[in-house]
């Protein structure tokens, strides 16, 4: 059960550091079990770069459950490989043919620097959150949970856009490298729950300003991030983003 | 015993909290100001102390190894979270949260912490619902709660399999915006390597920067660890690659007790192994025995498909042995009753090493209630399963997608198969009730503590542990030590203690990297974890734990003779960051083993085979046990143990029984 009989050809971008230049470098891999995860495909390429004294490939992965939203792969010209609404770490060797080549990047953005190999820095998203992703309530002042009822529907549309994992695959995808789903989909969130009200505005605002800061590009309605989204985030979400945003440039100084 | 003071208030328990409250020394805001507080750690327990302690004006680092504080394993928790809430009306109250847990922990946690935590409960649930965590709701608009292991009444908040996740995500927004308001410095990719301890008191950190490897000198009137758990000392779990003990056992070879290492959790529930290549487990949430039933086949090595297997050919275990609580028995006892049956030869697929947990019977059950509210009373079998269907959809849809997705079967169609694996650790740095450990000013919160769950962890209160130590524990008691340290200037970082303790850790990734042996850093942690899962693993034995010692001695010497580290210290490194932490395991696995051969009992996770009842269960020696056993280190294999006596003045101790 162990080992399989799947041989493969990878690809993959071995970068040093972010100030060095980068190459693809071929690796064959042979006995391959189509249970694997890819990341567990990776875990032998790098034990047998390992014994043979070599430097193995860095890639960031954590949880391996398609939840922590660090796994980062840029797989055959789509983030996350081919399946839809599957990490990296979700997907299995199973997806792939016997003597496949497989190409694998890393996110690619001027907002995502590669630190090394595969892994990029997407500090950035971080940067945007702090800037207004989040209700200005601090420990201790909050009313009985059940003081204030949300209707089901608004609460599930708030859940599914909160669902967003934060691993920039929107962003991978886009050919303008744009953030817009990301943000958008922490605006929605807070904008559909009551909680969120009374900074609504103000926060979109801030959101999107730092998302400029930051060197992403614009929304060009591609729908590409939607489609690739491993968690299936909506672009009704930009929408709504924008609707807001341009709300908050009609409303007053105050009311922002 | 003389070292050890729990520290736990005078008075009656259901007062010991507001009394303590009330009376625990208070810093006014201009001294919070110049006082500075380290947190190691962004989980849930990190990420709240973090942004707790910056809304309350105290300066304040935190760090995390990950590229992001969102990404900590709290994360990953699925089911939900408890609260002694009473939304239900089903008799729920503090007292019966309190009961359930210390019961749950098999009688081994200290009455006033349990007593603490479930007081909180209630308001972790009223602090997220105002952050804007969408928990699931009725279409009332008020919250749902489902039910979990170890009770009879519903408290579990969710929200649908990702609950840890949007609590983890709350707690995140509200330190991003410490952070975005320059209260709190974020520390990602950063890892502490030690702990600076001066004239006796923690002052701060060593950490090293993961990108350039840079080691970096941190001071902190106060440290703060909410590190998480060290499951992955087996190697497999359902812990994040990355979750380890590092912070932890640091400290505790510069002096903080460890507790209780051998209580570990096995959580009934999880995917199987598929082979030699597993790199880690997946867990499915233990909401889903609400509505799945677990079963074997009746006779021996039946290679039958599951669909084929008639209904009288099948053996529902735990509702055989344990008709009270049936699937719902607390986790401990679901797994063992899974290896039972399992070593006896009924187990399920390839490696017979799983059980069923099957859907069909509630999925027909919903279907039938779904067709009588659109009017139809008398549906057929086919309507019920696919009206049943989308309702188990609604309710456990990610898990399925999961489930198929790493299996390649369809859990709609074919029950599920499951076996038990590792998940959580009931041990931990031991804490006094303010949640210090034995080195004054180092504070330590969440899994990577021991205190609240006894020798087993209830479901859904993990997430309850780690926000009520962050949001509404530690920012109080911490108050009681840093009020005495107003006066403390910030230690200069070219003090001694600092110089020391930096050049200590160089001298071990010096070490590391130049022993260039023949075998990776996986290859030993794979082996450590097949010593402990079969020789500290679900059942544990003298001889097999006397041999466990040996061999994890000997896979220690081998590691530091031969293990190969490629790179260099001043760059991105993820192999000499693992070598930390095995390195830390192998040495923790041996005090496991150690604790589990003293521990002449069996109680909740920790189940010795020469100490059970006549019908299989766990059986507690509490005149000789009802101890917390804190290990003190003393030099490689050196522990000196002491006890700290459990007392109980409210709960009447007895056997566990959900029969």
């Amino acid at each position: 059960m162990s080992t399989g009989n799947m041989n493969l050809t990878l690809q993959v971008w071995r970068q040093k550091n972010k100030n060095s230049a980068g190459k693809l470098v071929d690796y064959k891999l042979s006995e391959i079990s189509p249970d694997m995860s890819f990341l567990e495909m990776f875990d032998v390429l790098n034990e047998q770069l390992i014994t043979k004294g070599e430097e193995p490939v860095v890639f960031d992965h954590d949880c391996r459950e398609g939840i922590c939203g660090m796994c980062s792969m840029f797989i055959n010209g789509q983030p996350h490989g081919p399946k839809d609404l599957v990490t990296t770490c979700q997907l299995h060797m199973r997806s792939f043919k016997d003597g496949d080549t497989i190409v694998v990047e890393p996110w690619r953005a001027k907002a995502f620097p590669v630190i090394k190999d595969l892994a990029v820095d997407r500090s950035a998203f971080d940067r945007i959150i702090a800037s207004g992703g989040f209700v200005s309530v601090n420990t201790g002042n909050a009313q009985d949970a059940n003081a204030l009822p949300i209707p089901k529907i608004q609460a599930d549309a708030a859940f599914e856009a909160a669902a967003c994992i934060g691993c920039g695959a929107c962003v991978a995808t886009c050919k303008n490298a744009s953030a817009m789903l990301f943000v958008s989909a922490k605006v929605s969130q807070l904008a559909l729950l009551p909680q969120g009200q009374p900074e609504r505005y103000r926060r979109v605002q801030s959101m999107v300003a730092q998302m400029d800061e930051e060197g992403f590009g614009n929304c060009t309605n591609t729908g590409a991030c939607e489609a690739e989204c491993p968690k299936g985030i909506s672009l009704e979400n930009i929408a709504r983003m924008n609707r807001d945003y341009f709300t908050a440039k009609f409303i007053s100084e105050e009311e922002v | 015993m003389s070292k050890l003071n729990s520290n736990i208030p005078a008075g009656e328990l259901t007062q010991k909290w507001t009394k303590y409250k009330s009376s625990v020394p208070l810093v006014n805001p201009a001294n919070k100001r110049s006082l500075e507080v380290i947190v190691v750690g962004s989980g849930l327990a990190g990420a709240s102390a973090a942004a707790t302690l910056a809304e309350m004006g105290y300066k304040v680092k935190c760090f995390c190894f990950q590229d992001s504080p969102r990404r900590a394993h709290s994360i990953a928790a699925q089911g939900g979270i408890n609260a002694a809430k009473n939304y239900q009306n089903d008799g729920d109250s503090t007292y019966r949260l309190f009961y359930d847990t210390i019961k749950g922990g098999d009688y081994r946690a200290r009455e006033a912490n349990v007593h603490r935590l479930a007081e909180v409960s209630a308001n972790i649930i009223d602090q997220c619902v105002a952050q804007g965590v969408p928990l699931a709701r009725e279409y009332g608009g008020l919250l749902d709660n489902r039910s979990f292991g170890g009770t009879q009444v519903q408290r579990t908040f969710y929200a649908a399999g990702q609950t840890g996740q949007q609590l983890l995500l709350g707690a995140y927004s509200a330190l991003e915006r410490q952070v975005g308001m320059g209260k709190v410095q974020m520390y990602t990719r950063h890892e502490m390597l030690d702990v600076v301890v001066i004239d006796g008191k923690a002052r701060g950190i060593i950490a090293r920067n993961l990108i350039t490897g840079e080691l970096e000198r941190h001071f902190g009137h106060a440290v703060v660890l909410g590190t998480g758990g060290y499951g992955n000392v087996f190697y497999l779990s359902t812990n994040a690659m990355g979750s380890n003990v590092t912070a932890a056992w640091k400290v505790h070879k510069k002096g903080a007790f460890f507790a209780n290492p051998c209580y570990t959790q096995i959580h009934p529930t999880c995917i199987p192994v598929s082979g030699d290549h597993q790199s880690k487990l997946t867990l499915m949430s233990e909401s889903l025995r609400n509505d799945g039933r677990i079963w074997v086949p009746k006779k021996k090595d039946d290679t039958r498909k599951a669909s084929e297997i008639p209904e009288d050919e099948r053996d529902y275990y735990l509702e055989r042995r344990y008709p009270a609580f049936g699937n719902l028995v607390p986790r401990d006892v679901a797994s063992r009753a899974a290896k039972e049956r399992c070593d006896a030869g009924y187990g399920v697929g390839a490696s017979k090493l799983a059980v069923y947990l099957d859907f069909k019977a509630n999925t027909e059950r919903y279907g039938r209630i779904e067709a009588s509210k659109a009017g139809n009373h008398n549906p057929d079998k086919e309507t019920c399963m696919r009206l049943g269907t989308a309702v188990i959809k609604e309710k456990y849809g990610n898990l399925f997608d999961m489930y198929a997705q790493i299996t390649g079967e369809n859990p709609y169609e074919t029950p599920m198969r499951i076996y038990p694996a590792v998940h959580y650790t009931m041990g931990g740095v031991w804490v006094d009730y303010d949640l210090m450990t034995t080195i004054p000013g180092l504070y330590c919160t969440g899994e990577a503590n021991f205190s609240d769950h006894g020798a087993n962890r209830l479901g859904a209160s993990a997430l309850m542990q780690g926000l009520a130590d962050g949001y509404f524990v530690l920012p109080y008691t911490i108050g009681s030590y840093l009020s005495k340290e107003i006066a403390t200037k910030p230690i200069p970082l070219d003090h001694p203690a600092f110089v020391e303790a930096e050049n200590e850790v160089k001298a071990t990734i010096d070490k590391f990297l130049s022993i260039n042996g023949t075998k990776s850093v996986d290859h030993f942690h794979k082996r450590l974890g097949h010593i402990m899962w079969e020789k500290c693993g679900m059942a544990r034995n003298r001889e097999g734990l006397t041999q466990a010692i040996q061999e994890i001695q000997d896979l220690r010497r081998e590691f530091w003779a031969d293990v190969k580290v490629p790179g260099s210290a001043d760059e991105f490194n993820p192999e000499l960051e693992k070598a930390h932490r095995v390195a830390d395991f192998i040495e923790l696995g041996e005090l496991m083993c150690k604790d589990a051969l003293n521990r002449e009992e069996s109680c909740g996770g920790h189940f010795r085979e020469e100490h059970q009842t006549e019908e299989g269960e766990a059986k507690r020696d509490d005149e000789n046990y009802a101890y917390v056993a804190a290990w003190e280190y003393k030099g490689i294999s050196e522990f000196e143990l002491h006890k700290e006596e459990l007392i109980y003045e409210n709960i009447k101790v007895a056997q566990r029984n959900y029969k």
